[in-house]
Protein backbone atom coordinates (compact mmCIF):
# COMPACT_ATOMS: atom_id res chain seq x y z
CA UNK A 1 0.00 0.00 0.00
CA UNK A 2 1.33 3.42 -0.92
CA UNK A 3 0.75 6.87 0.41
CA UNK A 4 1.06 10.35 -1.01
CA UNK A 5 1.52 13.25 1.35
CA UNK A 6 0.16 16.65 0.33
CA UNK A 7 1.06 19.75 2.32
CA UNK A 8 -0.88 22.99 2.01
CA UNK A 9 -0.05 26.33 3.65
CA UNK A 10 -1.84 29.66 3.78
CA UNK A 11 -0.31 32.14 1.33
CA UNK A 12 2.35 34.35 2.94
CA UNK A 13 0.34 37.52 2.27
CA UNK A 14 -2.83 36.11 3.88
CA UNK A 15 -3.08 36.75 7.59
CA UNK A 16 -3.27 33.35 9.30
CA UNK A 17 -5.54 33.92 12.31
CA UNK A 18 -5.04 30.39 13.63
CA UNK A 19 -1.25 30.71 13.55
CA UNK A 20 -1.62 34.06 15.28
CA UNK A 21 -3.63 32.44 18.08
CA UNK A 22 -1.03 29.71 18.50
CA UNK A 23 1.90 32.12 18.65
CA UNK A 24 -0.01 34.07 21.28
CA UNK A 25 -0.40 30.94 23.43
CA UNK A 26 3.21 29.71 23.25
CA UNK A 27 4.72 32.26 25.69
CA UNK A 28 2.12 31.30 28.30
CA UNK A 29 3.82 27.88 28.42
CA UNK A 30 7.27 29.41 28.56
CA UNK A 31 8.05 29.04 24.87
CA UNK A 32 9.36 32.54 24.25
CA UNK A 33 11.70 31.56 21.41
CA UNK A 34 9.08 31.60 18.64
CA UNK A 35 8.15 34.90 17.05
CA UNK A 36 5.68 33.54 14.50
CA UNK A 37 3.52 30.51 13.70
CA UNK A 38 1.72 29.64 10.49
CA UNK A 39 -0.68 26.73 10.50
CA UNK A 40 -1.19 24.60 7.40
CA UNK A 41 -2.70 21.26 6.45
CA UNK A 42 -1.24 17.84 5.73
CA UNK A 43 -3.19 15.23 3.76
CA UNK A 44 -2.23 11.56 3.47
CA UNK A 45 -3.74 9.95 0.37
CA UNK A 46 -3.72 6.16 0.41
CA UNK A 47 -3.59 3.94 -2.67
CA UNK A 48 -3.91 0.17 -2.83
CA UNK A 49 -0.86 -0.38 -4.99
CA UNK A 50 2.40 1.40 -5.73
CA UNK A 51 2.65 5.16 -5.99
CA UNK A 52 3.25 5.52 -9.72
CA UNK A 53 4.05 8.77 -11.56
CA UNK A 54 0.39 8.74 -12.70
CA UNK A 55 -0.79 8.50 -9.08
CA UNK A 56 1.48 11.40 -8.13
CA UNK A 57 0.14 13.44 -11.04
CA UNK A 58 -3.43 12.71 -9.94
CA UNK A 59 -2.53 13.73 -6.38
CA UNK A 60 -1.09 16.98 -7.70
CA UNK A 61 -4.32 17.68 -9.58
CA UNK A 62 -6.41 16.85 -6.50
CA UNK A 63 -4.17 19.13 -4.45
CA UNK A 64 -4.71 22.02 -6.86
CA UNK A 65 -8.48 21.58 -7.28
CA UNK A 66 -9.94 20.29 -4.00
CA UNK A 67 -7.30 20.14 -1.28
CA UNK A 68 -6.26 23.77 -1.67
CA UNK A 69 -7.86 27.05 -2.73
CA UNK A 70 -5.27 28.98 -4.79
CA UNK A 71 -6.78 32.29 -3.68
CA UNK A 72 -5.68 31.77 -0.09
CA UNK A 73 -3.37 28.74 -0.06
CA UNK A 74 -0.25 27.27 -1.71
CA UNK A 75 0.42 23.57 -2.26
CA UNK A 76 3.95 23.35 -0.87
CA UNK A 77 4.63 19.66 -1.54
CA UNK A 78 3.16 16.50 -3.06
CA UNK A 79 5.43 13.56 -2.25
CA UNK A 80 5.37 9.81 -1.86
CA UNK A 81 5.57 8.71 1.77
CA UNK A 82 8.16 6.02 2.36
CA UNK A 83 7.14 2.92 4.31
CA UNK A 84 9.23 3.47 7.42
CA UNK A 85 9.10 7.21 7.84
CA UNK A 86 7.17 10.38 7.26
CA UNK A 87 3.71 9.00 8.00
CA UNK A 88 2.03 10.40 11.05
CA UNK A 89 0.33 7.93 13.37
CA UNK A 90 2.52 4.95 12.55
CA UNK A 91 4.76 3.95 15.43
CA UNK A 92 7.70 3.18 13.21
CA UNK A 93 10.03 5.92 14.38
CA UNK A 94 11.44 6.61 17.81
CA UNK A 95 9.43 9.22 19.67
CA UNK A 96 11.50 12.32 20.26
CA UNK A 97 10.83 12.39 23.98
CA UNK A 98 11.31 8.66 24.67
CA UNK B 1 -45.98 24.04 -4.18
CA UNK B 2 -45.47 21.05 -6.45
CA UNK B 3 -41.83 20.14 -6.72
CA UNK B 4 -42.61 17.20 -8.97
CA UNK B 5 -44.32 19.15 -11.70
CA UNK B 6 -41.91 21.87 -12.75
CA UNK B 7 -43.36 24.67 -14.83
CA UNK B 8 -42.15 25.02 -18.36
CA UNK B 9 -38.73 26.58 -18.82
CA UNK B 10 -40.29 28.40 -21.77
CA UNK B 11 -41.94 31.04 -19.59
CA UNK B 12 -39.39 33.86 -19.86
CA UNK B 13 -41.50 36.54 -18.15
CA UNK B 14 -43.25 35.06 -15.17
CA UNK B 15 -45.50 37.25 -13.09
CA UNK B 16 -44.38 37.62 -9.51
CA UNK B 17 -46.94 35.09 -8.35
CA UNK B 18 -45.58 32.57 -10.84
CA UNK B 19 -41.91 33.06 -9.97
CA UNK B 20 -40.24 29.99 -8.50
CA UNK B 21 -37.07 30.44 -6.49
CA UNK B 22 -35.03 27.43 -5.46
CA UNK B 23 -33.24 27.03 -2.13
CA UNK B 24 -30.50 24.40 -2.07
CA UNK B 25 -30.00 22.32 1.05
CA UNK B 26 -26.55 20.81 1.62
CA UNK B 27 -25.67 18.52 4.54
CA UNK B 28 -25.12 21.05 7.34
CA UNK B 29 -27.15 23.89 5.85
CA UNK B 30 -28.99 25.82 8.59
CA UNK B 31 -30.92 28.68 7.04
CA UNK B 32 -32.74 27.02 4.14
CA UNK B 33 -36.15 27.28 5.81
CA UNK B 34 -35.64 30.94 6.65
CA UNK B 35 -34.62 31.62 3.05
CA UNK B 36 -37.71 29.78 1.76
CA UNK B 37 -39.90 31.80 4.14
CA UNK B 38 -38.32 35.04 2.92
CA UNK B 39 -39.10 34.05 -0.68
CA UNK B 40 -42.73 33.33 0.20
CA UNK B 41 -43.07 36.61 2.11
CA UNK B 42 -41.80 38.40 -0.99
CA UNK B 43 -44.62 36.79 -2.95
CA UNK B 44 -42.95 33.97 -4.87
CA UNK B 45 -42.98 30.21 -4.62
CA UNK B 46 -40.03 28.65 -2.75
CA UNK B 47 -38.77 25.36 -4.21
CA UNK B 48 -36.66 23.06 -2.04
CA UNK B 49 -33.65 21.70 -3.91
CA UNK B 50 -31.32 18.95 -2.67
CA UNK B 51 -27.56 19.15 -3.17
CA UNK B 52 -27.30 15.63 -4.59
CA UNK B 53 -29.94 16.32 -7.25
CA UNK B 54 -28.51 17.62 -10.53
CA UNK B 55 -31.86 19.16 -11.53
CA UNK B 56 -32.80 22.70 -10.54
CA UNK B 57 -36.46 21.89 -11.41
CA UNK B 58 -36.74 24.83 -13.80
CA UNK B 59 -36.61 27.45 -11.07
CA UNK B 60 -36.20 31.12 -12.05
CA UNK B 61 -33.53 31.92 -9.44
CA UNK B 62 -31.53 30.11 -6.78
CA UNK B 63 -30.54 30.91 -3.19
CA UNK B 64 -27.57 29.19 -1.56
CA UNK B 65 -28.38 29.59 2.14
CA UNK B 66 -26.16 29.90 5.18
CA UNK B 67 -24.98 27.25 7.58
CA UNK B 68 -21.99 24.97 7.90
CA UNK B 69 -22.20 22.64 4.90
CA UNK B 70 -20.03 19.58 5.50
CA UNK B 71 -19.09 21.09 8.85
CA UNK B 72 -16.83 23.60 7.06
CA UNK B 73 -14.41 20.65 6.71
CA UNK B 74 -11.43 21.30 4.44
CA UNK B 75 -12.52 24.91 3.83
CA UNK B 76 -15.93 26.55 4.18
CA UNK B 77 -17.90 25.66 1.03
CA UNK B 78 -15.09 23.58 -0.49
CA UNK B 79 -16.89 20.24 -0.57
CA UNK B 80 -20.36 21.60 -1.37
CA UNK B 81 -18.93 23.25 -4.45
CA UNK B 82 -18.65 19.79 -6.06
CA UNK B 83 -22.27 18.75 -5.34
CA UNK B 84 -24.29 17.77 -8.43
CA UNK B 85 -26.66 20.70 -7.85
CA UNK B 86 -23.73 23.11 -8.01
CA UNK B 87 -22.78 22.02 -11.53
CA UNK B 88 -26.32 23.01 -12.54
CA UNK B 89 -26.05 26.30 -10.62
CA UNK B 90 -22.76 27.19 -12.36
CA UNK B 91 -24.33 26.53 -15.78
CA UNK B 92 -27.49 28.47 -14.92
CA UNK B 93 -25.51 31.38 -13.44
CA UNK B 94 -23.35 31.60 -16.56
CA UNK B 95 -26.60 31.72 -18.52
CA UNK B 96 -27.80 34.71 -16.49
CA UNK B 97 -30.01 33.13 -13.83
CA UNK B 98 -30.05 35.16 -10.59
CA UNK B 99 -28.10 33.39 -7.83
CA UNK B 100 -27.76 34.67 -4.25
CA UNK B 101 -25.20 33.18 -1.86
CA UNK B 102 -25.69 34.06 1.79
CA UNK B 103 -22.84 33.45 4.27
CA UNK B 104 -21.91 29.79 3.68
CA UNK B 105 -23.61 30.17 0.29
CA UNK B 106 -21.22 33.06 -0.50
CA UNK B 107 -18.33 30.80 0.48
CA UNK B 108 -19.66 28.11 -1.88
CA UNK B 109 -19.89 30.67 -4.72
CA UNK B 110 -16.24 31.68 -4.28
CA UNK B 111 -15.12 28.05 -4.14
CA UNK B 112 -17.13 27.45 -7.34
CA UNK B 113 -15.34 30.44 -8.95
CA UNK B 114 -18.63 32.19 -9.68
CA UNK B 115 -17.33 35.05 -7.54
CA UNK B 116 -13.68 36.02 -6.90
CA UNK B 117 -11.81 36.02 -3.61
CA UNK B 118 -12.32 33.79 -0.60
CA UNK B 119 -13.23 33.86 3.07
CA UNK B 120 -10.86 33.08 5.94
CA UNK B 121 -11.37 33.13 9.70
CA UNK B 122 -12.45 36.40 11.27
CA UNK B 123 -9.33 38.41 12.15
CA UNK B 124 -10.28 38.44 15.85
CA UNK B 125 -10.87 34.63 15.78
CA UNK B 126 -14.30 34.86 17.41
CA UNK B 127 -17.68 33.85 16.08
CA UNK B 128 -19.60 37.06 15.54
CA UNK B 129 -23.38 37.52 15.79
CA UNK B 130 -24.74 41.04 15.58
CA UNK B 131 -27.11 43.39 13.82
CA UNK B 132 -24.90 44.81 11.11
CA UNK B 133 -25.22 48.11 9.25
CA UNK B 134 -24.27 47.97 5.58
CA UNK B 135 -23.99 50.53 2.82
CA UNK B 136 -25.48 49.53 -0.53
CA UNK B 137 -22.78 50.28 -3.11
CA UNK B 138 -24.45 48.75 -6.17
CA UNK B 139 -28.23 48.97 -6.60
CA UNK B 140 -28.23 47.55 -10.13
CA UNK B 141 -27.82 43.82 -9.43
CA UNK B 142 -30.61 41.26 -9.74
CA UNK B 143 -30.80 41.15 -5.94
CA UNK B 144 -30.41 44.84 -5.02
CA UNK B 145 -32.32 46.83 -7.67
CA UNK B 146 -34.99 48.01 -5.22
CA UNK B 147 -32.38 49.59 -2.94
CA UNK B 148 -30.77 52.91 -3.82
CA UNK B 149 -27.04 53.45 -4.02
CA UNK B 150 -25.63 54.74 -0.73
CA UNK B 151 -28.60 53.44 1.27
CA UNK B 152 -27.84 52.23 4.77
CA UNK B 153 -29.50 48.94 5.71
CA UNK B 154 -29.32 46.70 8.76
CA UNK B 155 -29.43 42.88 8.69
CA UNK B 156 -27.97 40.19 10.97
CA UNK B 157 -24.36 39.00 10.58
CA UNK B 158 -23.27 35.68 12.11
CA UNK B 159 -20.17 33.78 11.11
CA UNK B 160 -16.76 32.39 11.97
CA UNK B 161 -15.05 32.50 8.57
CA UNK B 162 -16.25 35.89 7.39
CA UNK B 163 -13.07 37.72 6.48
CA UNK B 164 -13.22 38.44 2.74
CA UNK B 165 -9.79 38.30 1.13
CA UNK B 166 -8.53 38.69 -2.43
CA UNK B 167 -5.30 39.96 -3.97
CA UNK B 168 -4.93 43.69 -4.58
CA UNK B 169 -5.45 43.38 -8.33
CA UNK B 170 -8.77 41.55 -7.83
CA UNK B 171 -9.87 44.11 -5.22
CA UNK B 172 -9.01 46.97 -7.61
CA UNK B 173 -11.00 45.24 -10.37
CA UNK B 174 -14.02 44.76 -8.10
CA UNK B 175 -13.92 48.43 -7.11
CA UNK B 176 -13.25 49.69 -10.64
CA UNK B 177 -16.10 47.69 -12.14
CA UNK B 178 -18.59 48.62 -9.42
CA UNK B 179 -18.84 45.02 -8.28
CA UNK B 180 -18.64 45.75 -4.56
CA UNK B 181 -22.33 45.48 -3.66
CA UNK B 182 -22.22 46.00 0.12
CA UNK B 183 -19.66 47.49 2.48
CA UNK B 184 -19.67 47.19 6.28
CA UNK B 185 -20.79 50.47 7.84
CA UNK B 186 -18.92 51.61 10.94
CA UNK B 187 -16.59 49.07 12.51
CA UNK B 188 -15.34 46.31 10.22
CA UNK B 189 -16.61 43.16 12.03
CA UNK B 190 -14.15 40.58 10.66
CA UNK B 191 -11.15 42.20 8.93
CA UNK B 192 -12.60 41.92 5.41
CA UNK B 193 -10.45 43.69 2.82
CA UNK B 194 -11.72 47.21 2.11
CA UNK B 195 -14.75 46.60 4.37
CA UNK B 196 -16.33 44.43 1.66
CA UNK B 197 -19.46 42.58 2.83
CA UNK B 198 -20.80 41.47 -0.56
CA UNK B 199 -19.85 41.37 -4.25
CA UNK B 200 -21.33 40.52 -7.64
CA UNK B 201 -20.16 39.09 -10.96
CA UNK B 202 -19.75 41.24 -14.06
CA UNK B 203 -23.35 40.54 -15.19
CA UNK B 204 -24.86 41.41 -11.83
CA UNK B 205 -26.91 38.21 -11.64
CA UNK B 206 -24.72 36.45 -9.05
CA UNK B 207 -24.45 38.13 -5.64
CA UNK B 208 -22.74 36.84 -2.51
CA UNK B 209 -22.65 38.41 0.94
CA UNK B 210 -21.79 37.35 4.46
CA UNK B 211 -24.71 39.00 6.36
CA UNK B 212 -28.16 37.39 6.35
CA UNK B 213 -31.02 39.18 4.57
CA UNK B 214 -33.37 36.22 5.13
CA UNK B 215 -33.38 36.96 8.87
CA UNK B 216 -34.74 40.48 8.37
CA UNK B 217 -37.94 39.98 6.41
CA UNK B 218 -40.76 40.16 8.92
CA UNK B 219 -41.59 42.79 11.53
CA UNK B 220 -41.26 41.31 15.02
CA UNK B 221 -38.40 39.01 14.05
CA UNK B 222 -35.79 41.31 12.49
CA UNK B 223 -33.12 43.72 13.73
CA UNK B 224 -33.93 46.96 15.50
CA UNK B 225 -35.03 49.75 13.21
CA UNK B 226 -36.46 53.27 13.39
CA UNK B 227 -39.89 51.62 13.69
CA UNK B 228 -38.90 49.85 16.87
CA UNK B 229 -37.14 46.79 18.26
CA UNK B 230 -37.04 43.78 15.89
CA UNK B 231 -38.97 45.77 13.31
CA UNK B 232 -36.29 45.79 10.60
CA UNK B 233 -37.25 44.22 7.27
CA UNK B 234 -34.41 45.47 5.05
CA UNK B 235 -33.67 41.91 3.99
CA UNK B 236 -37.01 41.56 2.23
CA UNK B 237 -35.82 43.97 -0.48
CA UNK B 238 -33.30 41.37 -1.73
CA UNK B 239 -36.14 39.03 -2.55
CA UNK B 240 -38.52 41.64 -3.98
CA UNK B 241 -35.61 42.92 -6.07
CA UNK B 242 -35.05 39.57 -7.71
CA UNK B 243 -38.76 39.20 -8.42
CA UNK B 244 -38.70 42.63 -10.02
CA UNK B 245 -35.69 41.65 -12.14
CA UNK B 246 -37.45 38.44 -13.22
CA UNK B 247 -40.63 40.26 -14.20
CA UNK B 248 -38.70 42.89 -16.16
CA UNK B 249 -36.20 40.44 -17.67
Amino acid sequence: MGRVVVEVMPKPEILDPQGKAVVGALPRLGFTQFSGVRQGKRFELEVDGEVTPEILAAAQEAAATLLSNPVIEDVVSVTEATEDADVAGEASGTPVNA
Amino acid sequence: MSATEPTSAATPMPGIEDARIGVITFPGTLDDRDAARAIRLAGAEAVSLWHADASLQDVDAVVLPGGFSYGDYLRAGAISRFAPAMAAVVDAANGGMPVLGICNGFQVLTEAHLLPGSMVKNDHLHFVCREQSLIVENARTAWTNEFRRGQQIKIPLKNQDGQFVADERTLDELEGEGRVVFRYDGQNPNGSRRDIAGITNDRGNVVGLMPHPEHAVEAGFGPASAEGPRAGVDGLTFFTSVLSSLVHA
